[in-house]
């Protein structure tokens, strides 16, 4: 774009009349140049159109058809049934456990994981001044695991009897609960799982943010007397807050299709208490209900697009 | 200044005790895989493994097939990558420096589906697959992830900070513009393409809900499907098996992680996308 701007004057600036010969080249240039981007987009055009933008569509026409798994061989006897799924989604008792449990798994899941991820950055950026991309380091690396494999390992260190954490616990004469086997705290286990794993990528983008608080304010805080505490308060929060903003969204799309943990972990059981709204679908899926598991699907997209939305409208209110 | 030494002191204390409580999951997992079932299931648990074995490793390898599921995921991994390195930065180009009619709109519709979630599409993406025959291959593992629109934008980005003039002089040269491309505009993209490269080698490796529903026998198998049908299935409690699982799984992408982790970590904080 920037380019073809750029280069207008000056092409305008040698011609001189209308049928300038240097003119016609430049059409044909641009003609040229048009073609060239098209191949240059069309692998990835074609590919984009038909693994995403058409299962984009046919998602959302499916979720108002009755779809089953027979239906593969007979596309001609999928019937259009309107929003009988979605009436059908919020009359489901166990999908609204499923809806429960994702607000409980992003609601107290978010705020945990960012809570670390700042108290993390900030010690990193002006807390000490030996050994930072050591503890960088540390504290990253859960984020680049995959979570099957991490939740493979939780559950074991979540056992009851021989499990890590309630051992650790038991040092302090703490008796831990049988996390993964409890319907009151298998909830928390994932979540302690999830909070551990993620808390490296809002910490890195912390980092970052607080590069742009300029170390000036902070000198002449102190001047007049401001604490740390009032100073991280006053000065540090209220300049990270658009950075806050975003980490808490992107963490928030992704609780917000939490699927591996209770998959591996707990199967969405004791009790359906880690039953997730994904895992929930995925079983409509697995159970051949296409048509519903679509307008499930949905229902999850329209989740994430509606938290998407607010946060480009607070941080257009911010900036 | 005596104050401030004293509570740097702490807080060193503080943020060792957390990096170790960090990283003791990947501890727990490595001593664990090279333990007897037996002791694992010993209260208060061992540290150090009281007779160090490869047992577990063994048996991964040859009973369970784990060699042939690590090829798949590495297959796949490679190809899309690839993929996305070359289709992206392609369209990256074209959308950075170029000129031609329906840009905007590509752009646009191409950033609109940045956020969009695997759950959303994955039931027609499974009809569609189904249909032609794919269920079941490495094709139709990959073919679905072989672009993705992170990629176009994490490209354009970086290919509109290079200088424009290097066009011109492509084309004084009387270079085309597929040649312009290949031969000035990509080799200036190595941070970029290493960086996107790394992301997607990552996800491709680590992604697991749609290898699970289109891998159905353990010919197409990725490693963190078989590990997760494993953890479920009749080993559901053959601990020394399943942290040796876990431990094939992360170890290698932790090993790329170290070597290149400036890298990574730049990644993350210029895109702000995992």
């Amino acid at each position: 774009m920037s380019t073809a701007i750029e280069r207008a004057p000056s092409s305008q600036r040698a011609t001189g009349t209308e049928g300038d010969p240097s003119r016609k080249r430049r059409r044909s240039t641009g003609l040229r140049e048009g073609r060239a981007a098209w191949v240059l987009a069309l692998p990835f055009c074609l590919l984009f159109l038909v693994f995403t933008l058409w299962p984009v569509a046919q998602s959302l026409f499916m979720s108002f058809t009755d779809t089953r798994a027979k239906d593969l061989r007979t596309p001609f006897s999928v019937e259009v049934i309107g929003v009988e799924n979605y009436t059908r989604a919020f009359s489901d008792e166990t999908f609204l456990r499923a809806i429960r449990n994702t607000a409980y798994f992003v609601l107290v899941g978010v705020p945990l994981t960012i809570l670390l991820a700042l108290a993390a950055a900030v010690a990193l950026d002006r807390g000490i001044t030996k050994f930072r991309s050591v503890f960088r380091l540390g504290f990253y690396t859960p984020v680049i695991t995959s979570i099957v494999a991490v939740a493979v390992v939780w559950q074991y260190l979540l056992r009851d009897e021989f499990g890590l954490i309630n051992t650790v616990l038991g040092w302090f004469g703490i008796d831990g609960p049988n996390w993964l086997g409890d319907a009151n705290w298998s909830m928390p286990g994932l979540i302690m799982m999830a909070a551990w794993r993620n808390f490296g990528t809002g910490m890195i983008i912390f980092l970052a943010g607080l590069q742009g608080v300029p170390w000036a304010l902070h000198e002449a805080a102190s001047i007049d007397g401001a604490n740390t505490w009032q100073r991280f308060l006053h000065i540090t929060l209220p300049l990270l807050r658009p950075v806050i903003l975003f980490v808490s969204v992107t963490t928030m799309i992704g609780y917000l299709q939490f699927f591996e943990e209770p998959f591996v972990m707990t199967n969405g059981g004791p009790l359906d208490s880690t039953l997730s709204m994904s895992l929930y679908t995925y079983r409509q899926f697995g159970f051949g209900n296409y048509g519903y598991a679509a307008a499930l699907s949905y229902i999850i997209f329209v989740a994430v697009a509606v938290i998407t939305a607010l946060q480009f409208r607070a941080l257009r209110e911010n900036t | 200044m005596n104050t401030s030494t004293r509570s740097k002191w702490w807080l060193y204390a503080i943020l060792t005790i957390a990096v170790l409580a960090v990283a003791a999951p990947f501890v727990w997992m490595l001593l664990g895989s090279l333990k007897t079932t037996a002791e694992l299931r010993q209260t208060p648990p061992t540290w150090w493994p009281e007779d160090p074995t490869l047992d577990n490793y063994a048996e991964l390898f040859s009973k369970a097939n784990f060699g042939a599921y690590f090829m798949n995921s590495t297959i796949v991994a490679v190809v899309v990558t690839a993929g996305n390195l070359l289709f992206c930065s392609m369209l990256g180009y074209a959308l950075a420096m170029l000129e031609f009619p329906g840009k905007r709109a590509l752009f646009a519709l191409v950033m609109g589906t940045l956020l969009i979630p695997g759950v959303v599409t994955f039931v027609p993406l499974f009809v569609l697959v189904a249909n032609v025959g794919l269920v079941d291959t490495l094709p139709g593992l990959i073919l679905p992830f072989l672009v993705a629109p992170f990629g176009v934008f994490l490209m354009r980005q970086y290919i509109k900070g290079l200088p424009p003039d290097l066009l011109d002089a492509g084309r004084v040269d009387g270079a085309g513009e597929l040649r312009i491309f290949a031969r000035i505009i990509l080799p200036l993209c190595g941070p970029a393409l290493a960086t996107l490269g790394i992301l997607t080698f990552l996800a491709s490796w680590n992604n697991f809900l749609w290898p699970l529903v289109v891998a159905q026998t353990e010919d197409t198998y990725t490693l963190p499907v078989a590990l997760a049908l494993f953890s479920k299935g009749q080993n559901a409690t053959n601990y020394g098996l399943l942290l040796a699982g876990a431990t094939v799984v992360v170890m290698p992408i932790l090993l790329v992680f170290l070597a290149f982790q400036r890298r990574f970590i730049e990644g993350i904080a210029t895109t702000g996308i995992k």
